[in-house]
């Protein structure tokens, strides 16, 4: 008999009883910027607020469809970094709150942020998209190095640019915007289909193609220039090419979930998270995104957007979900399986 | 019967009437539930009734009362059987709806009748009160039943069957069914059947242009096509290696076995990017290939052929795990007696041994193929523009567009496919017997293998065992150097920056890798016994009883290890995040996870291995005077040391490996190893992941040896040495 209810019970037991600590001072963080950085930032949270931080690392698909799962009883109370787009489809579901946070500080891309989604989610920091090509392989190859998004299209390029999918990859995602806003939807269409030719592959993840690149395993990339600022700064033969015709950009976001059990905390991570002290830390650990506050000191290897020919990203139609669904299935259409050169 | 029933009313009213009713929010460990005695905190039941007017909780605990009348009253067998089952079907019928009816925060339905009572402020989740009620009215129910059979029927049995059914029926189908009401949706939020059958049958899932011209195959077809071929690879592997091991004198078995065993304790991605490093366009061997031969460099390994050489590497260890059990369990008496009647040793391996391996055949070939079907790591790493299903319903739920509900249809398709499967492997085991373990005694010498077998099988597995060598070599030479494939400068400072200890002011883990490393290791050493414990339960009754719904009983275990991890762990969050049962952002919610999804492994060993074994034992056993419980352990057990072996070391190792189920599940308080491995090999960090891998895996391997030394060896026989003709003398010699 005793036996027998070991197994039941213990299992039974086991399962329903051990319930997470919710005490008045502490913070669950769930955090979609690199880990290096996601440590950093807590670190410097528990230091100046004594309050106690759990911190998780999720990309930002995974954080998303958390939230959305755990909505009617939230687990995180703040979700910071990652890109904006699912910050803003999270503020479009009333899946996260404002968090009443002065931005008159900020930057104009960060205050937009704020404004499209009702001061739900904040921007804290920007990257552009740029291209990369491994300097070695090119030169062994006698290829010439592009300039410009138009130069992918050469047949000279055939079998070595990578670049991720947009239905499984936000970077991607903006790349598609970024050339809808650039050329009009048709020609923009017509040139990826054109790049296409010379895609070796669609990763699933945005910032692959990168790291593909300074291993040799492609020639160019495309992807965000931070993230090839730190592959270069970390001995990869990269070099990062802004395209002359001008490009788009991400924007990193912060928000406080909707019903988070430590209101309170989650209101001095945004606070802390926009503070142009805290900001002008996130260069010790190689992240090389502008940040959002004007105060803030920007790094010197980091992409300068003052010198970048932005395009003025229209996050609003381009983060709203009839839009991406149209221009995604156009994609797989008119791009995915595009003929190779 | 009465004493039995006695002993869980009284079980039950000590979970209603003394202990917590609800959750606590700080944990069942924190044993601050003892002061629930007398602290008006953490009410029971009966106090919750009595002083805060929880009404909905009277009917549980009036059958709870009912019982006591029950086996109070002069009532024959049969009718207090029946009583019995009355008494326990509606007291966990109330429980069940109160706890639906009344959410966290907000009753649920019978919105009228609850409103503006004290239910208006909703409810935890249930505690250990309430799981202590329903277990006995479980187990008062198993009674009942056992008493309505004829003759003299096994409590034990009925017991542990309904507790498995229970089980499954909380953590696999509740879940489940949250998932797959999604597959329904329509796109207005509604449900239809429509919609879910145009996108279950649509071209883009099935679609067969790869045969044609230079077309795209659908996922489903690739997956098929990828988890066929890995099922067959690995088996076959896993033959060859097993029937090394224990059919020939080959001196190296002991560094053949570690070899085997290593790709299986191997974190996801880490082979993946080893076969980058190697056979990538950059790669070693790529490199000295066209330096050498003047090959050109070429991107060959993305696509099916990295994945299926990966999904080899990883799965072969499986298939072989299963294999030695079984080939091991071949009696020597058989072999014998064909060869008595002349035949030669190639006909008595492929007309007697082989055929008494089709359990183990089989059982390496589904697990094969599941694996195959349900892999993440590997198409994702390596996968290029080959998609399967695993991946195709990772980036439904994570993409740029989330759509569960194409997730959902897109498991619904990857389920069909397991079913399909483990239909075809029942057909081909058919109904035979296996049984060769049977107590009789016999020399103890299994025949050794044909010279042209065992050169073959020497052929086969050495080159491959070499080859996992490289990659495992490549992997530690990895951890060691500056930047993996780019600078091969030596340095230590991934594993100082992972595990980095600090003497100064009492000792201190500074490593950014000691709290998942801890946790993981929790985590993993809590769900191996009770994953193997019930994986092992589950095959004891699948194979030893006979009861109504058996089929549907033992499909229904092997449920989670087809769902794919992506759609587990979204289910889960979805089933319980809220009450009645509160889980998420524990750390229990991983451990349920990693039972019931690596629980069909130690089924399907246990099964493997219990179908070797002669009935007659048990019945031996039960003649004595033993009962069922007796005979489980006593018999059954010891003689099952290798499926125990095989089930811990599977779910422990399964527990620190898995990926795709738990991304969803840490939580910033239990966050895991992969989960942490993956954030790195994300960024490109390829150095911290490599270190914090190989720390993994020399903890997993510490572990195995361990494991092996405390369950022991089984022994089947006095003497297991392998015939061969030419030692026959020394050996005869030796037997004297």
């Amino acid at each position: 008999m005793k036996k027998r209810t070991a197994l039941g019970i213990t299992l039974f037991g086991l399962a329903v009883h051990s319930q997470a600590v919710f005490a008045a001072e502490e913070l669950n963080v769930v955090c979609s910027a690199e880990q290096s950085w996601c440590d950093l930032m807590v670190a410097g949270f528990e230091e100046q607020t004594g309050v106690e931080v759990a911190m998780v690392r999720k990309s930002t698909g995974e954080a998303l469809a958390q939230v959305r799962a755990e909505s009617k009883n939230p687990k995180i109370d703040v979700w910071w970094g990652g890109t904006g787009d699912p910050h803003l489809i999270a503020a479009s579901e009333g899946l996260t709150q404002a968090s009443g946070v002065d931005t008159t500080d900020l930057l104009g891309w960060s205050v937009n942020l704020s404004n499209i989604s009702d001061g739900k989610t904040v921007g804290i920091y920007a990257g552009a998209l740029g291209l990369a090509y491994n300097s070695e392989l090119l030169s062994e190859k006698n290829m010439k190095a592009p300039a410009c998004w138009k130069d992918l299209v050469d047949v000279q390029y055939a079998g070595e640019i990578q670049v991720a999918n947009p239905n499984s990859s936000g970077t991607a995602y903006t790349e598609l915007a970024t050339f809808v806003q650039l050329f009009g939807e048709d020609e923009a269409f017509s040139l990826l289909a054109d790049i296409g030719k010379n895609v070796n592959q669609y990763t699933k993840s945005g910032s692959a193609p990168s790291k593909a690149a300074g291993r040799g395993e492609t020639a160019i990339s495309i992807g965000f220039m931070h993230d090839m600022v730190k592959l270069a700064s970390s001995g990869f033969p990269l070099v990062i090419v802004a395209p002359c015709e001008g490009t788009g950009y991400e924007v990193g976001a912060v928000s406080i979930i909707d019903k988070a059990k430590n209101l309170e905390s989650a209101k001095k991570w945004v606070q802390y998270s926009l503070d142009p002290a805290t900001q002008s830390r996130s260069v010790e650990v190689g992240a090389y995104q502008v940040p959002s506050n004007s105060k803030s000191t920007v790094a010197p290897e980091s992409p300068d957007l003052a010198t970048i020919k932005l395009i003025d990203y229209d996050f609003a139609t381009y983060g709203s979900t009839d839009t991406r669904e149209r221009l995604l299935s156009r994609w797989d259409a008119d791009v995915k399986n595009a003929p190779k050169n | 019967m009465k004493n039995k029933s006695l002993l869980w009313l009284l079980f039950g009213a000590t979970g209603a009437c003394l202990l917590p009713w609800y959750a606590l929010e700080d944990g069942f460990w924190a044993f601050t539930w003892i002061r629930s005695l007398s602290d008006p905190e953490y009410p029971s039941a009966l106090v919750l009734i009595l002083e805060q007017s929880h009404w909905w909780l009277m009917p549980p605990l009036v059958a709870l009362v009912a019982g006591f009348i029950a086996i109070m009253l002069p009532m024959g067998r049969k009718g207090l059987s029946r009583m019995l089952i009355a008494v326990s079907l509606l007291g966990s019928f109330f429980v069940i709806v109160q706890g639906f009816a009344i959410g966290l925060n907000e009753p649920k339905i019978f919105l009228s009748l609850l409103e503006g009572s004290s239910a208006a402020n909703g409810q935890p989740g249930l505690g250990v009160g309430a799981i202590m009620l329903i277990a006995s009215f479980l187990y008062l129910l198993t009674i009942g039943i056992a008493g309505l059979k004829k003759g003299t029927a096994d409590i034990f049995i009925i017991g542990l069957i309904g507790t498995i059914i229970t089980l499954v029926g909380v953590f696999v189908f509740f879940p489940i069914a949250h998932v797959l009401i999604t597959a329904f949706e329509t796109a207005d939020g509604g449900y239809g059947a429509s919609r879910f059958f145009s996108r279950y049958f649509s071209g883009e899932v099935w679609g067969l242009n790869c045969l044609v011209g230079d077309g795209v195959c659908g996922p489903a077809i690739n997956s098929v096509f990828l988890a066929t071929m890995t099922g067959v690879g690995t088996t076959l592997l896993g033959l060859t290696f097993a029937l090394i091991a224990t059919r020939t004198r080959f001196r190296a078995k002991r560094l053949l076995r570690i070899l085997t065993v290593l790709p299986i304790i191997t974190p996801p991605f880490v082979i993946g990017l080893a076969l980058i490093l190697l056979f990538g366009r950059a790669g070693v061997v790529t490199e000295w290939s066209y330096a050498l031969f003047d090959i050109e460099k070429s991107r060959w390994l993305y696509g099916f052929t990295g994945v299926y050489l990966s999904q080899l590497l990883s799965f072969t260890p499986i298939a072989f795990l299963v294999m030695i059990g079984v080939v091991e369990g071949v009696s020597p008496s058989m072999e014998e007696a064909s060869q008595t009647m002349r035949a030669t040793q190639w006909q008595t391996f492929t007309q007697v041994s082989l055929p008494l391996m089709r359990p183990g055949l089989a059982n390496a070939f589904l697990l094969g193929f599941i694996e195959s079907l349900a892999d993440f790591g590997n198409p994702l790493v390596l996968g290029g523009d080959f998609s399967v299903l695993s991946t195709e319903i990772y980036f439904a739920i994570v993409g740029a567009v989330a759509d569960t509900s194409r997730a959902a249809v897109l498991g619904m398709v990857l389920l069909t496919l397991t079913i399909t499967a483990f239909l075809f492997q029942r057909w081909w085991l058919g109904k035979k017997s296996y049984a060769t373990v049977t107590g009789k005694a016999d020399s103890g010498q299994n025949s050794g293998l044909n010279s042209g077998l065992k050169w073959a099988c020497y052929l086969v597995a050495i080159p491959w065992a070499v080859f996992t060598a490289i990659v495992y070599c490549m992997i530690v030479y990895g951890s060691f150097v500056k930047l993996w494939g780019y600078d091969n400068s030596f340095t230590l400072e991934h594993y100082i920056s992972t595990f980095g200890v600090k003497t100064e002011g009492g000792l201190r883990f500074v490593g950014s890798a000691w709290d998942s490393y801890i946790t993981t290791l929790q985590i993993a050493s809590i769900a191996a016994p009770l994953t193997a414990l019930l994986g092992l339960l589950t095959a004891y009754v699948l194979v030893r009883q006979r009861f109504a719904g058996k089929d549907l009983f033992e499909f229904s275990t092997m449920l989670s290890f087809a769902i794919p991890g992506t759609v587990v762990g979204i289910s889960y969050i979805l089933a319980f995040n809220v009450p009645p049962i509160e889980l998420t952002g524990t750390g229990i919610i991983l451990i349920i996870a990693f039972m019931f999804r690596n629980m069909p492994v130690g089924v399907r060993g246990g099964i493997a291995a219990m179908s070797q074994l002669d009935k007659s034992l048990d019945e031996a056993s039960i003649t004595l005077g033993a009962n069922s419980f007796t005979t489980l352990r006593r018999v059954i057990a010891p003689l099952l040391g290798p499926a125990i072996l095989a089930a811990l070391i599977y779910s422990f190792v399964r527990a620190i490996t898995s990926v795709s189920a738990v991304i969803f599940l840490v939580s910033a308080k239990h966050n895991m190893a992969t989960s942490f491995i993956v954030g790195r090999v994300e960024n490109g960090e390829f150095g911290i992941a490599i270190a914090y891998s190989t720390v993994l895996i020399i903890t997993m391997l510490a572990a195995i040896l361990l494991l092996q030394l405390i369950v022991g060896k089984r022994k089947l026989r006095k003497d297991t040495r392998v015939q061969n003709t030419e030692n026959k003398t020394r050996l005869v010699q030796a037997n004297i």
